[in-house]
C-alpha cells in the first residue's frame, strides 16, 4: 500500500515557439516533397534541429502522490499546470522524463469534451461517457444518477445545441462526476456554471476522493477549493516546482508570491507628506479573501504640521473603472500630525465586498486645511481570492449592491504611543 | 480492534483491489508498435464514434437518409448520359448504368472515405488536445457511416439489376473479401492523409484533387479491357483499380484481371501498413500542433 500512485519523475516539455511558421515552403515544393520523401519531411518537422525559439513549458519537475491523497497544483497562469496535467493524461508526451500511474486513470481538462451539439442531451450522456472511458454498461446504471445530478431532466431529448450554457455544463459536469477511476486528474473545470452549481461539484469531488479513497490532481484558481478539498499542494511556478506541503501553506506560498510585490509602495513624497509604506492586506498580513477584513497600512512622516489629515480611498476594477470610495473628511474622522514625526495609519475595512479578481487602490493623502496631499500614482494593485468553501455558505449571502465600505481609522506616531487617537 | 484486525485480511484481498496496473509515461522514439491491448479495451468508445457520426450525418435533412440512396443513382444517372451515351465507352455488352453503378459501389465508400478520415483530425481538434484514447479511433470510426451507405447502394443495385433483369454471376462470393480490401485501401489512405493534414493544412486542398484522379485513374467509368494488356500492371499500382475492376468481375461475370488484382492487393496492404505506422508515429505530436 506504500506504493505511491503516482510518481513524477523529471518531467520536461518542450515546445517550439514559431512552430507554424518553420515550414516556408511553397505548396508545390511541399507536394512534391511529401510525396518524394514523406520521411525527410516529418524528420525536418519533428525531431530535427529547426531554428524556431525553444520554450520549456515544464523543467524537471518531480514529485510523488500517496494512493487517496487529494492534491491542488496551483500556480499563474503559463506556470506548466495546464502542460503537466496534459502529459498526465496522455494528450501529450513529455519531452524527456518519466510518470508511473498506479491504476485506472480519468482526466477531465474540459467539461463537456465530445459533446456533439446535434445530438439529445441523452445521447450525449452516453458519448461523452464512451469518451471519459466508461463502459455502455457503466453509463446505463448511472444514467438516472447523472440526469439528477445535472437537473436536466426536461430536456433530455432536446439537442444539446438549445441548451442555455448553464445546462450544457451542468450535463457535462455530471457526467464527468460519475467517472470510477482510481487517480482522477481535474483541471479548472469549476470556473463554469453558477456558485450553486460550482458548489455541488465541488460536494461532488470531495465526495468521491474522501469516501471512496480515490487520488485526484486538481487545477484551481480558486484557492478556497484547494485548501477545503486538498491534502498537499504543489505550487508551479515558469514550469518548475517551486513548493511542496501541505495544501494550506502552499496557497500562502502562492498567495504570498503573486500578491507581495504589488500590493505595496514605497518611498513616495508628495505636498507635506513622505509615505515611507503603504500597502493593502488581509488581518496579520492574511491575502486579502471576498468578505474578509482588509487592512489598508500607512507609514509616513509629516515633513510640516498637518492640522486635518484625511485620507480618500478608491477601490476601482483594473481597468480603472471606480467600484467605490471612502473620504474620511466629511465623517470628520481626521488627525493631527505633528511636523518630523513618523505615524502609522490603518484604515480596517470590516469586509472587502468584493469578488475574485484584481483591482487597483488610489489613496489620496490630504491635509484639508490646506489642501494638499499625496495621491500615490500609479494606484496600489490587489488581487481578492475566492473564499468559496464547501462548508461555507454564509459567505454566498448577499454579495449584490455597491460598495459599502465601513471602516475604522487608526493614527499612531511611532515616536510618541501616546499621542496616538483614535478616530472613527 | 483485535478482532477487527484479525479478520480484516481476508477482505483486503480482493481480486480488484490487488496490484494496479502500472502505467508509465515517457517520450518514445522511431517507430511505435501497435497496442491492441488498448484497443480491445477501448473498443465501445470506437462503436460511439460511428454510431455519433450515424446520428448526426442527416440530422436536418429533409430527405434524411434517402440521399444514401439518391447519391449513387444520380451519379449513375449522370455518368451514363456523358460517358455511355456521349462517349459510348464499351462495356463488353452490358447496359452503361449496370456497368458503371459496380465501379462506383467501391469508388465513392473510397471517396469518401478518404476525404473525411483525412480531414477527421482536424475536425475533432478539441478531442485530441483534451482527452486520451486510441487515436487511431478517430480516422477510422469516420469511415463507418460510409460503410452503412455502401450497403445501402448494395440494397440500390439489387433493384436496378432487377429492373434490367440481369442475373448476377456466382463470384459474387468473393465480395465481401474486395469490400474488406476497398476497407484497407481507404483506411490506409485516410491514416496517411489524416496525420499529414493535422501537419500540413495544404492536405485539406490536395484531397479533393487526388480523389478526381484517383477516380479517372481507375476503371469507374471505363473499362480494364480498354487499357492494353502490357500497361494493365501498371495500372494495378493504383490499388483501387484491381479492386473496382475485381468487383466487376465478380458481380457481372466479367473477365478477372488476376495479376492486375494481385498488384492492387499488395499495393493495398503496403498503404495500409505504411499508414497506419506513419499515423502511429506522427500521432503523439498531434496534440501539440493541431
Amino acid at each position: 500500500m506504500s506504493q505511491p500512485a503516482i510518481i513524477v519523475d523529471g518531467i520536461s516539455k518542450r515546445y517550439r515557439l514559431g512552430h507554424a511558421n518553420a515550414k516556408h515552403q511553397t505548396f508545390r515544393e511541399m507536394a512534391t516533397d511529401v510525396l518524394v520523401a514523406p520521411f525527410r519531411k516529418l524528420r525536418a518537422a519533428g525531431e530535427g534541429g529547426n531554428e524556431g525559439e525553444e520554450f520549456w513549458a515544464l523543467k524537471d519537475v518531480s514529485f510523488e502522490v500517496q494512493p487517496g491523497e487529494v492534491v491542488g497544483i496551483i500556480g499563474r497562469n503559463g506556470a506548466g499546470k495546464s502542460t503537466l496535467l496534459k502529459v498526465l493524461s496522455r494528450i501529450t508526451e513529455p519531452t524527456s522524463g518519466q510518470i508511473r500511474l498506479r491504476g485506472r486513470v480519468a482526466s477531465l481538462l474540459e467539461v463537456g469534451t465530445g459533446f456533439h451539439p446535434e445530438l439529445t442531451g441523452r445521447e450525449n450522456i452516453y458519448l461523452n461517457g464512451a469518451i471519459l472511458g466508461m463502459k455502455r454498461t457503466e453509463i446505463a446504471t448511472k444514467f438516472d444518477e447523472i440526469v439528477a445530478f445535472a437537473e436536466t431532466e426536461k430536456f433530455l431529448d432536446t439537442p444539446v445545441k438549445f441548451y442555455s450554457s448553464g445546462m450544457y455544463v451542468r450535463l457535462a459536469f455530471a457526467v464527468a462526476a460519475h467517472l470510477e477511476p482510481e487517480i482522477l486528474i481535474v483541471d479548472e473545470v469549476l470556473a463554469v456554471g453558477d456558485i450553486e452549481f460550482q458548489k455541488k461539484c465541488l460536494g461532488k469531488i470531495k465526495e468521491v476522493s474522501e469516501q471512496s479513497g480515490r487520488t485526484v490532481l486538481f487545477v484551481s484558481h480558486n484557492m478556497g477549493a484547494i485548501e477545503s478539498l486538498c491534502t498537499r499542494g504543489v505550487v508551479l511556478s515558469k514550469g518548475q516546482v517551486s513548493f511542496i506541503g501541505s495544501a494550506t501553506q502552499a496557497v500562502a506560498r502562492y498567495l504570498d508570491s503573486s500578491g507581495k510585490a504589488t500590493q505595496t509602495v514605497e518611498n513616495i513624497s508628495g505636498g507635506p507628506f513622505h509615505l515611507l509604506e503603504g500597502s493593502i492586506f488581509g488581518l496579520d498580513s492574511a491575502p486579502l479573501r471576498t468578505l474578509d477584513a482588509a487592512v489598508v497600512k500607512l507609514r509616513l512622516v509629516a515633513n510640516e504640521e498637518v492640522r486635518r489629515f484625511g485620507l480618500h480611498l478608491i477601490i476601482e476594477t483594473e481597468s480603472g473603472m471606480r467600484l467605490g470610495d471612502l473620504d474620511t473628511f466629511p465623517a470628520n474622522s481626521t488627525a493631527f500630525l505633528n511636523a518630523g514625526e513618523t505615524y502609522e495609519i490603518t484604515v480596517l475595512l470590516n469586509q472587502l465586498p468584493l469578488h475574485v479578481g484584481d483591482y487597483r487602490l488610489q489613496l489620496q493623502l490630504r491635509d484639508d486645511f490646506r489642501y494638499r496631499g499625496l495621491d500615490i500614482d500609479p494606484p496600489l494593485s490587489f488581487h481578492v481570492n475566492d473564499s468559496i468553501t464547501i462548508e461555507n455558505n454564509s459567505r454566498h449571502g448577499n454579495r449584490f449592491g455597491s460598495l459599502a465600505l465601513k471602516y475604522e481609522l487608526q493614527t499612531k506616531s511611532m515616536s510618541n504611543p501616546l499621542n496616538s487617537c483614535i478616530a472613527l | 480492534m483485535t478482532v477487527m484486525s484479525a479478520e480484516l485480511p481476508e477482505v483486503v484481498v480482493l481480486p480488484t483491489m490487488a496490484e494496479p496496473a502500472e502505467m508509465v509515461i515517457q517520450a518514445r522514439k522511431g517507430w511505435i508498435a501497435i497496442d491492441w491491448n488498448e484497443i480491445w479495451h477501448y473498443r465501445e468508445l470506437l462503436y460511439f464514434l460511428v454510431w455519433r457520426d450515424l446520428k448526426v450525418r442527416y440530422k436536418q435533412t429533409v430527405l434524411g437518409i434517402a440521399w444514401a440512396v439518391l447519391q449513387p443513382v444520380l451519379s449513375t444517372f449522370i455518368f451514363t448520359i456523358i460517358f455511355g451515351m456521349f462517349a459510348k465507352i464499351p462495356t463488353g455488352g452490358l447496359p452503361y448504368a449496370v456497368f458503371v453503378y459496380a465501379g462506383l459501389l467501391p469508388f465513392t465508400f473510397f471517396q469518401t472515405g478518404v476525404n473525411q478520415a483525412g480531414l477527421s483530425l482536424i475536425n475533432q481538434q478539441n478531442l485530441l488536445t483534451k482527452v486520451y484514447f486510441p487515436r487511431l479511433f478517430v480516422p477510422t470510426s469516420s469511415i463507418g457511416a460510409g460503410l452503412i451507405d455502401m450497403a445501402i447502394s448494395f440494397g440500390v443495385y439489387g433493384i436496378i439489376l432487377a429492373c434490367y433483369r440481369f442475373e448476377p454471376s456466382w463470384q459474387v462470393v468473393y465480395l465481401p473479401f474486395l469490400v474488406f480490401l476497398t476497407i484497407l485501401a481507404t483506411l490506409g489512405l485516410g491514416y496517411l492523409l489524416a496525420a499529414l493534414t493535422v501537419s500540413y493544412r495544404d492536405f485539406r486542398y490536395v484531397i479533393p484533387f487526388m480523389l478526381q484522379i484517383f477516380m479517372y485513374a481507375s476503371p469507374v467509368v471505363w473499362s480494364m479491357e480498354m487499357i492494353p494488356k502490357k500497361y494493365r500492371l501498371i495500372a494495378g499500382l493504383n490499388p483501387m483499380a484491381g479492386i473496382i475492376d475485381a468487383y466487376r468481375s465478380a458481380i457481372l461475370g466479367q473477365a478477372w484481371h488476376i495479376p492486375t488484382l494481385c498488384i492492387s492487393i499488395a499495393t493495398t496492404i503496403a498503404l495500409f501498413i505504411f499508414g497506419l505506422f506513419y499515423f502511429r508515429k506522427t500521432e503523439r505530436r498531434f496534440a501539440d500542433i493541431a
